[in-house]
């Protein structure tokens, strides 16, 4: 049973701006490939801890010591678009 | 003028046979005979290349070693960030960008005094198996340029497979250093997760990605992880301890070590040509001394529908950074939203759209639990199955991919044939643990076949030990039959 994706609303979280076209390509190609990895659903894992990240270790910690940054000239002149020492972008508008 | 390896290019500029000089240009000739055909660098770097050169000869006369690399031409992934030498991992989205910095890797590399060629073409952010996914064109395997060389860091294995650099450096998420190593004839190795820093890696899937080098022999192997290994404070997850000595027991052999086949990675699926080379090579493990067993990784199977949940979801954490703001590509929009999602549909290939849109999936509410959280128990899984497996023997072998290479083209419309080919390699990324490749032989039709060695985490030792006893025995023919063509 293939799995049934909304594929809009995932392209909508990844904030990729594709076609009705290209998403439904996608939609088939992903419904295949969750069909396979569906497969560590059957898997028991009862009991079993999950694994975020191969090394044991929790935190790493370092001395809060003022130290040189990147130059900031250097990284903005790599940005399309920065002003006044920052990086530019168009307006954020939060309703419409 | 050709030098075999790192080591014999090393010995001959401290006796003053060669000059770095003479070795960078022999290796951009090179460079200028192949690549139209095989399209292994994306950026050459011809004037600096010949200015490190050029200093490290001025230091040799000075009398000044810095190490193993001063001198050597080095080719590098184009995921690794380069100061001044534009960076693009294969992807649109990033072309024209020239990185303030060097990553710790390259930083390392060059405080020997290597001489970096250029920059190496590889899948999209190292997302595929056979370098057909860059944006800027596919790189073709110098044993037959009708096949893929394998990936995602095909155009550093082809680099040095054909000579256009002694070494090269890549990335391994579930295989990307060691398949193309195997499907180019050369020696490749992913190191124990946190040995290498990954700062000025663009990161693909962070608690799987590695750096790691790609050479002619496994004593390069070992150089290459002495010069690149270590803590770094620029890497959260660099391992804190001391740098194990890598050299125990390098050249003893076999002779009382057990080495444990793994059931699994055989039969339905596995040539026949690289299943008899796998046979080969371990009968003479055995006749070598060694302990022959089998041991079984039951979690093996679902693995691989772990990690292509894990990577993903990583992925699409992890590119959310090239959103049009900071660097790289920007297509304007009347909000800032509409900006970021023109952006990256247009600066993405399909197979990274396709990877963060599963990530996504996999990451978000009311899914979360059945797929990636069910996919990390499975990697504890894994880990518990290595740990038992490293009871009964000292290192595990298999071949390195089910395959040899494969015809450009051929798995490009099937996006889960191609995840299958990492069969073999993505087990040793779960679990964190080094593993490498070495070549063993041709197939009928004249293809290099890999061996795959995995030992348990910091076990770099024993694998390098296993490695070396395997190129020793069957002194692997390492010349690609069109090299006569374009020399």
């Amino acid at each position: 049973m293939p799995i049934d994706i909304d594929i809009a609303h995932v392209a909508r979280l990844a904030r990729l701006g594709l076609s009705d076209e290209e998403l439904s390509g996608y939609q088939a190609q992903l419904g295949v490939i969750l069909d396979h990895a569906a497969r560590v659903q059957e898997f028991d894992t009862e009991g079993v801890e999950p694994t975020a990240h191969p090394l044991s270790m929790v935190n790493a910690f370092r001395p809060d010591e003022v130290r040189p940054s990147l130059d900031r000239r250097e990284v903005l002149e790599q940005s399309p678009a920065h002003e006044d020492g920052y990086f530019r972008v168009p307006p954020h508008l939060e309703t419409q | 003028m050709s030098y075999h390896s790192l080591s014999d290019a090393s010995a001959a500029l401290r006796d003053g046979s060669v000059t770095s000089r003479e070795l960078t240009d022999a290796a951009l000739d090179r460079a200028s005979k192949t690549e139209a055909e095989l399209h292994a660098y994306l950026t050459l770097d011809h004037d600096g290349a010949r200015q490190s050169a050029d200093a490290a000869d001025a230091a040799f006369a000075a009398g000044r070693d810095s190490g193993p690399f001063q001198g050597i031409p080095v080719a590098i992934k184009d995921n690794l960030v380069t100061r001044g030498i534009e960076t693009t991992a294969a992807s649109q989205i990033l072309a024209g960008y020239i990185p303030p910095y060097d990553g710790t890797a390259v930083a390392r590399l060059k405080a020997q005094g290597a001489v970096i060629t250029g920059k190496t073409n590889l899948d999209e952010f190292a997302m595929g198996s056979s370098t057909e996914n860059s944006a800027f064109g596919p790189t073709r395997n110098p044993w037959n340029t009708n096949r893929v060389p394998g990936g995602s860091s095909g155009g550093s294995a082809v680099a040095v497979a054909a000579g256009s650099a002694l070494v090269g450096l890549g990335s391994d998420t579930g295989g990307s250093i060691r398949q193309p190593a195997a499907l180019c004839g050369v020696v490749g190795m992913k190191p124990t997760y946190g040995l290498v820093s990954r700062y000025g890696l663009i990161a693909f899937a962070s608690s799987l990605d590695q750096i790691g080098p790609i050479t002619r022999t496994v004593e390069d192997s070992v150089a290459a992880l002495e010069t690149l290994a270590g803590h770094d404070p620029l890497d959260a997850t660099s391992y804190r301890g001391d740098v194990p000595d890598f050299r125990v027991g390098f050249d003893d052999g076999v002779a009382g070590l057990t080495i444990g086949v793994v059931r699994q990675l055989s039969g339905e699926g596995f040539e026949a040509g690289v299943e008899a080379a796998f046979r080969r090579t371990v009968d003479l493990l055995s006749e070598a001394g060694a302990r022959v067993v089998e041991v079984s990784l039951p979690s093996l199977d679902v693995s691989l529908s772990a990690y292509y949940l894990i990577a993903p979801a990583e992925c699409s954490a992890n590119l959310a950074r090239f959103d049009g703001v900071r660097y790289g590509l920007r297509h304007d929009g009347p909000t800032v939203e509409e900006m970021m999602t023109a952006t990256r549909a247009d600066g993405f290939g399909p197979e990274v759209i396709r990877r963060i849109l599963l990530g996504t999936y996999a990451l978000s509410a009311g899914y979360y639990d059945a797929f990636y959280g069910q996919a990390q128990k499975v990697r504890t899984k894994v880990i518990q199955d290595f740990e038992a497996a490293y009871e009964q023997a000292d290192v595990l072998v298999s071949p390195t991919a089910p395959t040899t290479a494969f015809e450009v083209g051929s798995k490009t419309q099937e996006p889960l044939s191609m995840y299958l080919s990492d069969i073999c390699t993505i087990p040793s990324n779960l679990a964190g643990d080094p593993a490498i490749s070495v070549p063993v032989g041709l197939d009928d039709a004249g293809l290099p076949i890999g061996f795959q060695v995995m030992a348990p985490a910091l076990g770099e030792a024993v694998m390098f030990r296993v490695a070396r006893a395997v190129e020793r025995a069957v002194a692997f023919e390492q010349r690609p039959p069109m090299l006569e063509v374009w020399s």
